[in-house]
């Protein structure tokens, strides 16, 4: 059979803004026995040009990721939008084009957030991390709502050794990113964000969690201007923290 | 503030508006919080709801799916009883036949039940044009009539009054004394419209839901005020959208038992009436019952298969109650009678997309408003379409050096080839090497990027990317 092989899709938020997330999961992957791969020909799903109206040229970007996937054992994105926009939104976008969507099925059945392939697929809970921090969990839309996928980052995060995981108040509202509408509807997108940020300092957590690039950048950015102690984290980043001895 | 027209592309100098009001900012936050605990209070109590909502769906589907059948039955049957059924086409047209039914019967002044159609054609406007005296009997729409204001939401059109406000208009218009309490205020309204209700010579109507089987007429409230629009006057004119149809009686079981808990909690409203044709002899009623049969733009998003679904919506106001964005920048901010969720979809579908460009865009596309409509409209997909509809039929001009397609399409065309993706990153490095402190940028100048910058730090690119990490990681 030989060692699950996993091809990272590492999405143009985390290569370019956080790219230790993606040394976060190839670390953890390891620990678990599972083969890295990483295809330096990758850049984005198009999202950004989809959720902005503009399917040709979204059309023109996914057709890559189509194409650079094609012989893969699994895809696994550190990012619930990304997954989202090629397990849900690709079948849409390739509409009339048989072959391509043959293609979108293919890739599909193989296309996982990082979260659920550990807990779903891998059927890993426990990945071995230690984090003695009080910890809040944010739900990212996409993941929540396109992917179904709730339970498995909370499962990860209650076998992290120390962590005093405490519940968001409200943590399946909308942090307010949504992309490009972060700066179509900055004057909406700001207060949703800090509405967020409030609720998180209200629990009493060192770090506010998310499994969502996008939502971190917007998130840390609020809090980084407003000067508060809090501080944002991935998912992988949690579940990389091992104890030091 | 002018209260006709479509006003949805200015949703940024509205949302401004509301957003710099605290005490507007708090009413919507109080009211939806309110009313969205007690949707999941009522929902928690029916075992199986979601069952009832696949059912809802697939029985507004086959009604949609085959409308001009249900139509036909539902018009035959109207007049079986007595009934007489018009057809407008047009706002204009509905303005028209109602104004004809009252001139013809020598009306002077109309009660009026609360209708969203009704404010959908102006149709007070045209009535006050031609001299009859229109008064609004639902106690929402009889403040925001004196305020001279437009309706906030779809169910509970003053959402955005607190008490205060109420209390003051009252005073002012009515010459009432000062009060708070919500049940003093409330009668302070019905001894207004008592007289009302008995000199008015038509009542028009809206429709929650028209039953085609029988040619039933749906109407659900909490005042008792539609009982009195609907029966005391000699006539009764009821404006129904085409999508209001349901099949059967027996629909109406699960329907009833959604529209309640999903709009304001409540199993079911105080009042639920069905109306079958005018009174009979010997009994209590108008003695004409007018249905007018509204388009207005339906008959175009039936067209659509994408967009039909849109038309499957009970007006519940849920969808409403639970966006994030609506609850920050309320009703007005979206520009016409439908908003919220709902009327992104319905404001550009009815009114056409140049309308309303913006309202597709007025979305986190978060689906929190999907998971509580209790026909699983799928509103997100239709916003993503109605987007893409935006950027063919309403482009926005450029506001900086590049219109966003040609952003969009020189930010693909790096996306396609790595190397020009990797040159891009590279120089974004050099650039921001001037604007970063300690990993941060404060101030970005340009647009769009500059967006961002107006209220929260822009984290800056990471010294190095992910990619190029994973080469020196591969030889550890």
């Amino acid at each position: 059979m030989g060692k699950t092989r996993v091809a990272l899709f590492i999405t143009c938020l985390a290569d370019q803004f956080l790219p230790h997330v993606g040394e976060c999961f190839v670390k953890i992957l390891q620990r678990l026995d599972v083969e890295v791969t990483f295809n330096p020909a990758q850049t984005c799903c198009g999202q950004p040009a989809f959720n902005t109206g503009f399917r040709d040229e979204a059309r023109s970007v996914a057709t890559r990721v189509l194409d650079l996937f094609d012989d893969a054992d699994y895809i696994v994105s550190p990012s619930g939008s990304c997954t989202s926009m090629v397990r849900v939104f690709y079948p849409e976008l390739f509409a009339g084009d048989l072959a391509r969507l043959r293609q979108c099925a293919q890739l599909r059945s193989r296309f996982f957030e990082f979260s659920e392939f550990l807990v779903n697929v891998l059927k890993i809970e426990d990945v071995g991390a230690s984090f003695r921090h009080r910890v809040t969990y944010h739900d990212s839309c996409h993941l929540l709502r396109e992917l179904g996928v709730g339970e498995a980052p909370r499962k990860l995060l209650r076998k992290v050794r120390g962590i005093d995981l405490i519940e968001l108040g409200d943590n399946q509202l909308c942090c307010g990113f949504g992309g490009t509408f972060s700066v179509k509807f900055p004057e909406v997108s700001v207060p949703m964000g800090q509405d967020k940020v409030r609720a998180a300092s209200q629990t009493g957590a060192e770090y506010l969690v998310a499994a969502d690039g996008g939502c971190l950048m917007h998130l840390s950015g609020l809090i980084h201007r407003e000067g508060l102690p809090l501080k944002t984290l991935h998912l992988a980043e949690v579940l990389a923290q091992q104890e030091k001895l | 503030m002018d209260d006709t027209g479509v006003h949805s592309n200015d949703i940024h100098w509205s949302a401004s508006q509301t957003l710099g009001d605290a005490r507007l900012v708090e009413a919507y936050r109080a009211s939806t919080t309110r009313l969205l605990a007690h949707r999941t209070q009522a929902i928690g109590e029916v075992p199986g709801f979601e069952r009832l909502r696949d059912r809802a769906r697939e029985v507004k589907r086959e009604t949609i799916e085959h409308l001009d059948y249900y139509l036909a039955q539902f018009a035959d049957n109207v007049a079986r009883h007595g009934g007489q059924v018009h057809w407008a086409s047009t706002a204009e047209e509905v303005c028209n036949i109602v104004m004809n039914i009252a001139r013809r019967a020598g009306v002077r002044e109309v009660v009026k039940a609360k209708s969203m159609l009704g404010e959908e054609v102006e149709l007070n406007q045209a009535l006050e044009g031609a001299g009859i005296r229109p008064v609004e009997s639902d106690l929402g729409e009889f403040i925001i009539q004196l305020a001279g204001d437009r309706p906030a939401h779809i169910v509970a059109p003053a959402i955005h009054k607190t008490r205060e406000d109420v209390s003051e208009l009252f005073v002012a218009h009515l010459r009432a004394e000062r009060t708070v309490v919500p049940e003093e205020l409330t009668a302070i309204a019905r001894r207004a419209l008592r007289e009302d209700f008995q000199k008015a010579g038509m009542g028009v109507s809206g429709a929650n839901f028209a039953v085609a089987e029988t040619g039933t007429l749906v109407l659900v409230e909490n005042e008792g005020n539609i009982r009195m629009c609907t029966t005391v006057p000699r006539l009764h004119v009821a404006l129904v959208g085409i999508e209001k149809l349901v099949p059967r009686l027996a629909d109406l079981g699960v329907f009833l038992r959604l529209l309640g808990r999903s709009a304001t909690g409540q199993t079911l409203t105080t009042y639920t009436s069905l109306l079958t044709g005018p009174r009979r002899s010997g009994e209590d009623g108008p003695e004409e019952l007018h249905v007018v049969m509204v388009d207005n733009g339906r008959t175009a998003a039936l067209a659509d298969a994408k967009m039909r679904e849109m038309l499957y919506c009970i007006r519940c106001g849920a969808c409403l109650n639970t966006c994030p964005v609506y609850r920050k920048i309320g009703g007005h901010a979206y520009g016409w009678v439908y908003s919220g969720p709902i009327g992104a979809l319905v404001t550009p579908a009815l009114m056409g997309i140049r309308q309303a460009r913006e309202l597709p865009f007025a979305s986190s596309l978060c689906g929190a408003c999907r998971e509580v409509c209790p026909v699983r409209i799928n509103i997100p997909d239709l916003l993503l379409h109605l987007r893409g509809e935006a950027q063919i039929h309403a482009p926005v001009e450029a506001a900086s050096l590049l219109s966003e397609r040609h952003m969009f399409r020189l930010w693909a065309w790096a996306m396609r080839h790595p190397r020009l993706y990797t040159l891009g990153t590279r120089l974004a490095r050099w650039g921001q090497f001037l604007l970063a402190r300690r990993g941060w940028i404060r101030k970005i100048p340009v647009f769009p990027a500059s967006q961002w910058t107006k209220g929260r730090d822009f984290p800056a690119l990471a010294p190095q990317a992910f990619r190029d990490r994973w080469k020196q990681l591969r030889r550890e």
